[in-house]
């Protein structure tokens, strides 16, 4: 790593354009320091390039002053860093136990088939890379699959295959409780802290998080509040 | 009498764009904020402290104690860091309550970060959650625009600065300091402790981590006091606390209740477990807490009573199964997530885990002998606390616990020369009355 070369001079070298080496500055500029600006820019650089490139690792390294190896230890340390290009759509199937046992398993197994690649591979068409991801926090949902980070609930291989066939075929897809699907480089740009304009789309919970809200509603149960409930009162 | 149910965290999320600043306040949001202004921060330690707020990311220890630990006369900056990488297995709380009501963790960001006097403070937030995410940024963007966040907050003189930050896939960061090495820009994985955080943490500076349940449920203790949140649950694990029930139940779902509420009263309330079959084994807290069996229905579920039982409260994930599951292929998948997700630092939980997976994989398809039952409960006590951080000991909760309940399970893995159960009963989409 050169640290003492200019900007002009490791621009051409890192082949990024100046808004993205603008960007990653000031990503790094958020924090008290700046080498925590890491993870956030190498969600950048994905969405810039498709996938962690060297020149990516090369911007970070010089941004933060540290060694492409430092760069390139944390860059493949985390799973959501991809070294591979990857498809506008990132279709993730939970296998982890409870939603393999649900049919998480069956999902993931239909789909392989029905796009002809294995786990961590892209069609040819480079519209759907297809994995299978650890537990995503909506067991109460399961068997989940996620769409570039979004909530693709209760799934059936069946509504599964319908969903990679209505993103291959360019129709309009949106998350179960979310919005409207944007591209795996737009949902890296939203993880790099350059919010879209989307987070008003979709309900604020789904059915299964307002299960034990229902219920509450229905028998009038509530936790009381100091107005109505004698502090300490006993248990 | 405490009700069954007891909504406080979850009481705005059917609420009209309920993640809104304008909902959120509309309902009495960041009142908790004036209230805590015209105390000392020492005074809303004390009062954490009296509620009896233990965390809520699954070691419960007591919340305003671990404010308390953070020196005062240290003149380097404090932090305030809330832990929503939420990722161990059936723990799915936090993401609902920060994609629903975001505010409601903003509010007790600023007074927790006003009580340990932080005047930065982060939400390391797991990076797969694209959504809950956006919701985040922009509620941290409508409280600067409030004047909730920024300088002199409603006219108290106290400033404050919030960071969303991202993760990028790392279940170990989880852990208090591999999610401070992840801040810091580097491979998540744990250290050494002492230091403890509230000593060196964040870039070598006092260091609160808290979970986000806990942190969202000090506005509610700042508005309705101390004695409020301690006359709900049991004894010694006071308050109430999210239960978030998955698997094999009729009405999965969140279910906010006083601690010490049992699962025979959840599955009732979740309409039962789903037609025609019967619970088998469960967890309490996540996968990392040891299994559970029908005959454990009636524990309490809090800190003690769980512990009692052999098991650990955890984050109150729990997971059902029924009798069309497999526990061999249950335990299995676990354990090939804790060796996928080990951070390599340590080498009984680097190496462990993968002995783990090889005798377990040869179980589940049959293969192997009674001996290799043995074998793996001598490897879990090789994992077993000989390592940093609790993730090699989490990995060896479902296979000794399932070995204590379901040994003839496993052997009939070897008598029938493979796993006996059909996976596709135990699918949510298998045809009612299916059996395995």
């Amino acid at each position: 790593m050169t640290s003492d070369i200019n900007g002009a001079e490791s621009l051409e070298r890192a082949g990024l354009d100046e808004t993205t080496w603008a960007e990653l500055r000031e990503i790094a500029d958020r924090y008290p320091e700046k080498r925590s600006g890491l993870l956030p820019m190498l969600h950048l650089v994905q969405s810039v390039e498709g996938r962690v490139t060297p020149e990516g690792i090369e911007a970070c390294a010089e941004i933060l002053g540290i060694s492409a190896a430092e760069v390139n230890g944390v860059a493949t340390f985390y799973t959501m860093y991809k070294r591979k290009p990857v498809g506008d759509y990132h279709v993730g199937v939970c296998t982890n136990t409870l939603c393999a046992v649900m049919g998480g398993d069956l999902i993931f197994e239909r789909l392989k088939d029905h796009l002809d690649v294995g786990n961590d591979e892209t069609t040819e068409d480079g519209k759907i890379t297809l994995e299978h991801v650890e537990c995503n926090a909506a067991c109460d949902y399961a068997p989940v699959m996620m769409v570039n980070w979004e909530f693709m609930d209760n799934q059936t291989p069946e509504s599964a295959v319908q969903v990679v066939d209505d993103l291959r075929a360019g129709r309009e897809v949106h998350s179960t409780r979310g919005p409207r699907l944007c591209t795996w480089r737009e949902a890296e740009r939203v993880l790099a802290g350059f919010p879209d304009d989307r987070a008003d789309e979709g309900p604020a919970a789904g059915p299964a998080s307002l299960a034990g809200l229902s219920i509450a509603r229905e028998r009038g149960w509530t936790a009381g509040a100091a107005s109505d409930r004698a502090e300490g009162e006993s248990k | 009498m405490t009700d069954t149910l007891t909504p406080v965290l979850t009481d705005n999320w059917d609420a009209d764009r309920a993640w809104t600043l304008a909902s959120y306040e509309e309902r009495g949001g960041y009142a908790a904020l004036d209230k805590a202004f015209a105390m000392t921060p020492d005074d809303v330690i004390s009062t954490v402290k009296d509620s009896g707020l233990r965390g809520r990311g699954g070691a419960g220890f007591p919340t305003g104690m671990k404010w308390g630990f953070i020196p005062q006369d240290n003149p380097r900056p404090k932090y305030l860091v809330v832990n929503a990488d939420e990722s161990e297995p059936g723990t799915c709380k936090d993401i609902p309550l920060m994609m629903a009501s975001p505010h409601t963790l903003v509010e007790g960001v600023i007074v927790s970060s006003y009580a340990i006097r932080a005047n930065t403070a982060f939400i390391y937030v797991r990076g797969e959650v694209l959504h809950v995410i956006r919701r985040l940024q922009r509620a941290v963007q409508e409280a600067y625009l409030a004047g909730h966040l920024g300088k002199n907050i409603h006219g108290s003189g106290y400033d404050l600065d919030l960071i969303v930050h991202a993760g990028a896939g790392a279940y170990i960061c989880g852990e208090e300091t591999a999610l401070l090495e992840g801040l810091e820009g580097r491979r998540g994985q744990p250290r050494l402790r002492p230091p403890f955080p509230a000593v060196a943490g964040l870039y070598a500076s006092p260091t609160v981590i808290n979970n986000v349940e806990s942190i969202a449920s000090v506005p509610s203790i700042i508005t309705n006091g101390a004695g409020w949140f301690a006359g709900m649950g049991t004894e010694k694990s006071n308050g109430f606390g999210i239960f978030s029930l998955s698997g094999h139940v009729t009405r999965p779902g969140q279910y906010e209740a006083p601690l010490g509420i049992t699962l025979r009263e959840l599955i009732d309330l979740a309409g039962g477990m789903r037609e025609g079959h019967e619970l088998k084994f469960w967890t309490p807290g996540g996968s990392s807490t040891p299994l559970l069996t029908p005959e454990h229905l009636d524990v309490p579920l809090d800190f003690e009573s769980v512990g009692a039982a052999g098991s650990m409260l955890g984050t109150r994930a729990l997971q059902l199964f029924d009798e069309t599951t497999c526990v061999v292929r249950a335990v299995l998948r676990w354990t090939e997530f804790y060796k996928h997700e080990s951070c390599g630092k340590c080498t009984p939980c680097r190496e462990g885990t993968w002995w783990l997976t090889q005798t377990l994989a040869r179980l589940e398809k049959g293969q192997g002998d009674e001996a290799d039952l043995d074998l793996l409960l001598d490897q879990c006590d090789n994992i077993l606390g000989r390592s940093f951080c609790a993730l090699g000991d989490g990995a060896t909760s479902p296979i000794s616990s399932s070995i204590q309940h379901f040994r003839d399970e496993y052997l009939a893995h070897l008598t029938h020369g493979g796993c006996p159960f059909d996976p596709a009963a135990s699918t949510a989409f298998a045809p009612v009355g299916a059996s395995a």
